[in-house]
């Protein structure tokens, strides 16, 4: 046994479970434990009381309505990929859960874990950037929702209270004609990502009206490219567009580490940056004609 | 002290009871509380696949998973998949006649990967691509696996599917 001795607890409730969180010193809530049960192996967490969100139902599957998804906290990653639904509506969020993990960890990982994990070199958190995902939190005071934009905090953390949970996330549904790309450059299939970048596109005729461009992997939490999506806007996406766009992100300040430095790390940023936003224009072109 | 917590777990089809810590990991309890060694531990922290077991059908790392979390569940590890008598099944025969594995330490998982793609296929031809990308979730040190992905196309084919 690895972890540190801890007491274990299985809510079937979100309010049950905001209340062990709020009650128990020393609390943490445990999603699909992808993240958090290797932390706790290593003793590099040690709660004292584990939340187990696993029991509770109305945390999980993918709701559609007119215009949007709604995303239970709990749904596993790998009922995201082979999500129907997904893949129809969201297919950027489809293509990033695709780099996820592998199958064994994708069974068990969730949506809402990696979100409040936020791993630097996670997938997730750069979809949901990239698609404005709304998030709802509950707490002992009720439920507030929140942008992205206010999720992060630092390093492996969000603005969360201790004793709320992201119950869903909402997030529009992407229209047919509209271009989306996820690509991101790791040593081995699978392994987190050293750079990742998430672009959906709109054209109006020729022009670019609408751009998102966010990377991940350069800094603790997704970075949106405002300058490069201004650039872009307004302007026909050609060789030129796709190079000035790459020297934004190419000269975009960078975290690094030994084996991947900032300017590594600044190099694949400009690389697929220009590769995702040709990506993202043909698959509008296939939408159009289609 | 923590309380011990009481779990009931249907592994290979026999229901085990035991009161086990909420820190033991499901490898430990099936290692060390139901002595089915088979399951094998490498790092024990979601990297290597050596400890795959499949939980209500899914493949997990059992070492990323509490023993306490798979109560009233059904697991299915390496144990219960030749049958009764010794005689191997097609995906441990498949990795013996390709020689799919040289020390034998991440086989167990594996197979269990393996398994579990032959229940969700739905009856169709695996690419060697995917069968790749299913098996980059178990580490080996010693095959190189090509063995294994033949072994693993060769039992994933329409034709071979569905013959336990
Ligand atoms: S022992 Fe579980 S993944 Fe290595
Ligand atoms: S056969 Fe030795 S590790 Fe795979």
């Amino acid at each position: 046994m690895k972890p540190v001795p801890f007491d274990y607890h299985v809510p079937t409730s979100v309010a049950d479970a905001v209340e062990l969180l709020r009650t128990l010193p020393n609390a943490r809530a445990l999603a699909g434990g992808q993240s958090l049960i290797p932390m706790m192996n290593l003793r590099a967490a040690a709660p004292s009381h584990l939340i187990d969100l696993g029991k509770i139902p109305d945390l999980c599957g993918v709701h559609e309505t007119a215009s949007n998804l709604r995303i239970g906290a709990m749904t596993t990653q790998r009922s995201l990929e082979r999500s129907a639904v997904v893949r129809r509506h969201c297919p950027l969020l489809g293509e990033a859960v695709d780099h996820v993990g592998h199958q064994q960890t994708r069974n068990r990982g969730t949506i809402g874990g990696s979100l409040c994990h936020l791993d630097p070199g996670a997938e997730l958190p750069v979809a949901a950037a990239a698609l404005e995902m709304t998030f709802t939190v509950t707490g002992p005071g009720g439920s507030r929702t929140m942008s992205f934009d206010e999720f992060p905090a630092g390093y492996l953390t969000t603005t969360l209270e201790p004793d709320e949970i992201l119950t869903h996330i909402d997030v529009r549904k992407t229209l047919p004609h509209e271009g989306y790309a996820f690509l991101e450059f790791n040593q081995r299939p699978a392994d987190f990502a050293i750079v990742s970048v998430a672009v959906l596109l709109t054209l109006d005729g020729e022009q670019v009206s609408q751009v998102r461009v966010v990377l991940g992997g350069i800094d603790y939490a997704p970075i949106r490219l405002l300058e490069a999506e201004a650039t872009l806007t307004g302007n026909r996406l050609d060789d030129k567009a796709f190079e000035a766009a790459a020297a934004i992100a190419a000269a975009h300040p960078c975290e690094g580490d030994e084996v991947s430095p900032p300017e590594f790390r600044q190099h694949l940023a400009g690389v697929l940056v220009r590769r995702a936003l040709r990506k993202a224009l043909e698959r509008t072109k296939v939408s159009v004609n289609a | 002290m923590p309380e011990l917590y009481p779990v009931k777990i249907h592994v290979n089809g026999t229901t085990y009871e035991r009161r086990v810590e909420p820190r033991m990991h499901l490898a430990d309890f099936l290692r060390h509380e139901i002595d089915l060694t088979g399951t094998h531990i490498g790092c024990e922290h979601g990297v290597c696949g050596a400890c795959t077991v499949l939980v209500d059908g899914a493949s997990v790392r059992s070492c990323l998973m509490l023993a306490v979390q798979t109560d009233g569940r059904s697991v299915d590890t390496v144990e219960g998949v030749a049958a009764a008598d010794g005689t191997l099944n097609p995906v441990q025969a498949a990795l013996s006649k390709h020689h799919g594995l040289q020390c034998g330490f991440c086989t167990p998982g594996i197979i269990m990967t393996i398994t579990e793609m032959r229940k969700e296929s739905g009856g169709r031809q695996w690419t060697e691509d995917e069968v790749r990308a299913a098996l980059s979730g178990n580490l080996c040190r010693c095959t190189g696996y090509q063995g294994m992905v033949d072994a693993a196309l060769e039992v994933l084919t329409p034709l071979n599917l569905g013959r336990d």
